[in-house]
């Protein structure tokens, strides 16, 4: 069959298809294409038929990119998170976050390792600090958790109507050192190993220096509250870093490549939960753990039971089979 | 003879001459996608990383006026610009941020479908790694020496830079009597006649005539001739119009 024959027959037909793909394309009344699908392969072949009968590269060209924008919409990936937030946040967050119980150790195992172990070092050897923070920083973090001062967070003359603009710095500020640990795990693992030892350090730190000078009672009983998500967060986010290395390192079976992609997409959706963690810890943080009129007390039961909460979530939710999906 | 140019039998086939990618869809279809490479897509970051100061310039200016409550906006405004403006765009602008869509680029699938969030996410989450020690160091040479020009985001999350497709025209082939060639053509020679003829615009008359006049002996015409006889030969192989 001639080039032309061909075309002229076939005409009609490419143009309804090309009107199909628009009106897909801009996402309105994907209810009357049911015929997509068969058109789309008939396509296929008129273009397969075109390649075989050596027609000129226009028809060949044009049909290909016709070809290729019905192929982006036939397989196009339909989000799958997007569908299912409530079964993610149920059941499949604390599933994954069990499935990956090594790096989640691991990960654990540095960051609350260095953490609790150089608070203690900081707190028998007191003048250990000025070694790890520098002077001027230390002694603003003291004039932060001074018990006298009767104001609590990171800013020394905090009010309660500055809950707003901390909230936005939290936000911005743990969700981006959350991602920092993430990404880094790229580099073999090293990088979120070293962001998690590097923030077990800081925050032991000065969580040991604080208590030492007797700063205790106002600096745990602020961040025991958002710490339950905040920290577990951190430390979820770099067993999703080193997962990623992890897959570098030991691909297994597969070639390094595909180990990572693998890997990755799973990784990347613990980082969805720890957003969602660090989203409720920065909420924590602004409204609840700044305020000044809750007795210590209250606070240290409200953050134990915080803790037990998170715990509780991560470990046993979404066990049943026929969890609520 | 034109045959000598085939390749010899078993030969194992060349690498394409250009950077063109294959994916192979479930229909057996071969869809060549086009990577862009290192310069163009350093262009659409720079094009981005423009805009996206301006946006916060523009901001943190009307921000400023609403005090605290502006600042904890602020906040929030430059970690969603910084973290998620590439993102945001991609999965819902077709694959093209401002930049990208300026240079002509889009991002897909590496089976050619529209990237989605998770991908999108990964992708852009991990150019953190990408910018290591300083100035785009590793991402550049991971895009250099990749056959598809990936960074190591696009490595992790599988996605691709590629040219997004330009509406084509249809090309006007020159006035010619349709004739039949002396001899039967193989499909390669069938297209690159038609190749030559549908391109004839774009090239000078010398050169039309220089190029076909390498075909002049094969075609039995002279030299001067060549040019007639190849339109001819391609106007009867489209068929009559």
């Amino acid at each position: 069959m001639k080039q032309s024959l061909f075309e002229s027959r076939h005409k009609t037909e490419w143009e309804q298809f090309a009107l199909m793909l628009e009106r897909l394309e801009r996402g309105k009344e994907t209810s009357r294409v049911a015929s997509f699908p068969s058109d789309y392969r008939r396509l296929c072949q008129h273009l397969a038929l075109a390649q075989e009968r050596g027609y000129s590269s226009f028809l060949v060209d044009s049909l290909q990119q016709q070809v290729l924008r019905g192929h982006q919409q036939l397989y196009r990936h339909r989000s799958w998170l997007r569908a299912n937030v409530l079964s993610f946040i149920l059941a499949d967050f604390p599933r994954l976050v069990r499935e990956q119980w090594p790096f989640v150790l691991a990960a654990s195992l540095i960051f609350f390792g260095s953490l609790i172990g150089i608070g203690l070092l900081v707190y028998l050897f007191p003048e250990l600090v000025y070694n790890l923070i520098p002077a001027e920083q230390v002694s603003e973090m003291q004039s932060m958790y001074d018990p006298v001062a009767g104001h609590l967070g990171r800013l020394a003359e905090r009010a309660a109507s500055e809950d707003w603009e901390m909230f936005g710095y939290y936000i911005m500020h743990n969700i981006g050192i959350a991602f920092q640990t993430f990404a880094s795990g790229l580099l073999f693992g090293l990088g979120s190993a070293f962001f998690l030892f590097f923030n077990g350090l800081m925050i032991g730190a000065v969580a040991g220096h604080l208590t030492h000078i007797g700063y205790g009672q106002t600096f745990w009983s602020f961040v025991i509250g958002h710490g339950a998500f905040e920290l577990s967060a951190i430390a979820l986010a770099g067993a999703a870093g080193l997962q990623l290395g992890w897959a570098l390192i030991a691909p297994g079976r597969l070639p390094r490549a595909e180990a990572l992609r693998v890997a990755a997409s799973k990784s990347v959706l613990l980082i969805c939960g720890v957003m969602l963690f660090l989203l409720i810890a920065a909420f924590i943080e602004a409204y609840w753990s700044s305020r000044t009129g809750v007795t210590p007390l209250t606070k240290y039961l409200v953050g134990a039971a915080l803790w037990v909460l998170v715990a509780t979530y991560l470990l046993f939710a979404g066990r049943t089979r026929h969890a609520p999906e | 003879m034109l045959e000598t140019t085939a390749l010899p039998r078993k030969a194992t086939l060349a690498p394409p001459l250009d950077t063109r990618y294959q994916v192979e869809t479930p229909e057996g279809i071969d869809l060549p996608l086009r990577p862009a490479g290192l310069m163009v897509r350093a262009l659409a970051f720079t094009i981005d990383l423009g805009l996206r100061g301006l946006i916060l310039g523009l901001l943190f200016m009307v921000l400023a006026f609403l005090g605290k409550l502006g600042a904890g906006l602020g906040s929030i405004l430059l970690f969603v610009v910084s973290w998620w403006y590439m993102v945001l765009f991609e999965v819902l602008n077709q694959g093209r941020s401002p930049g990208k869509q300026w240079m002509g680029l889009r991002v897909v699938h590496d089976d050619g479908t529209p990237i989605g969030w998770s991908a999108s996410l990964l992708r852009n989450l991990l150019r953190f790694v990408d910018m290591l020690p300083f100035g785009y160091f590793l991402g550049a040479i991971s895009c250099l020496q990749h056959p598809t020009f990936k960074r190591l985001g696009d490595l992790a999350a599988g996605t691709l830079v590629i040219y997004r497709e330009q509406p084509l025209t249809r090309p006007q082939l020159p006035d010619a009597p349709p004739r039949r060639a002396a001899f039967a053509l193989t499909l390669t020679e069938q297209r690159a006649i038609l190749g030559f003829a549908e391109r004839q615009g774009e090239l000078s008359e010398a050169r039309a005539g220089e190029l076909a006049s390498i075909l002049a002996q094969p075609l039995h015409v002279s030299a001067p001739q060549a040019v007639a006889e190849l339109n001819g030969i391609a106007r009867g192989l489209l068929g009559p119009t």
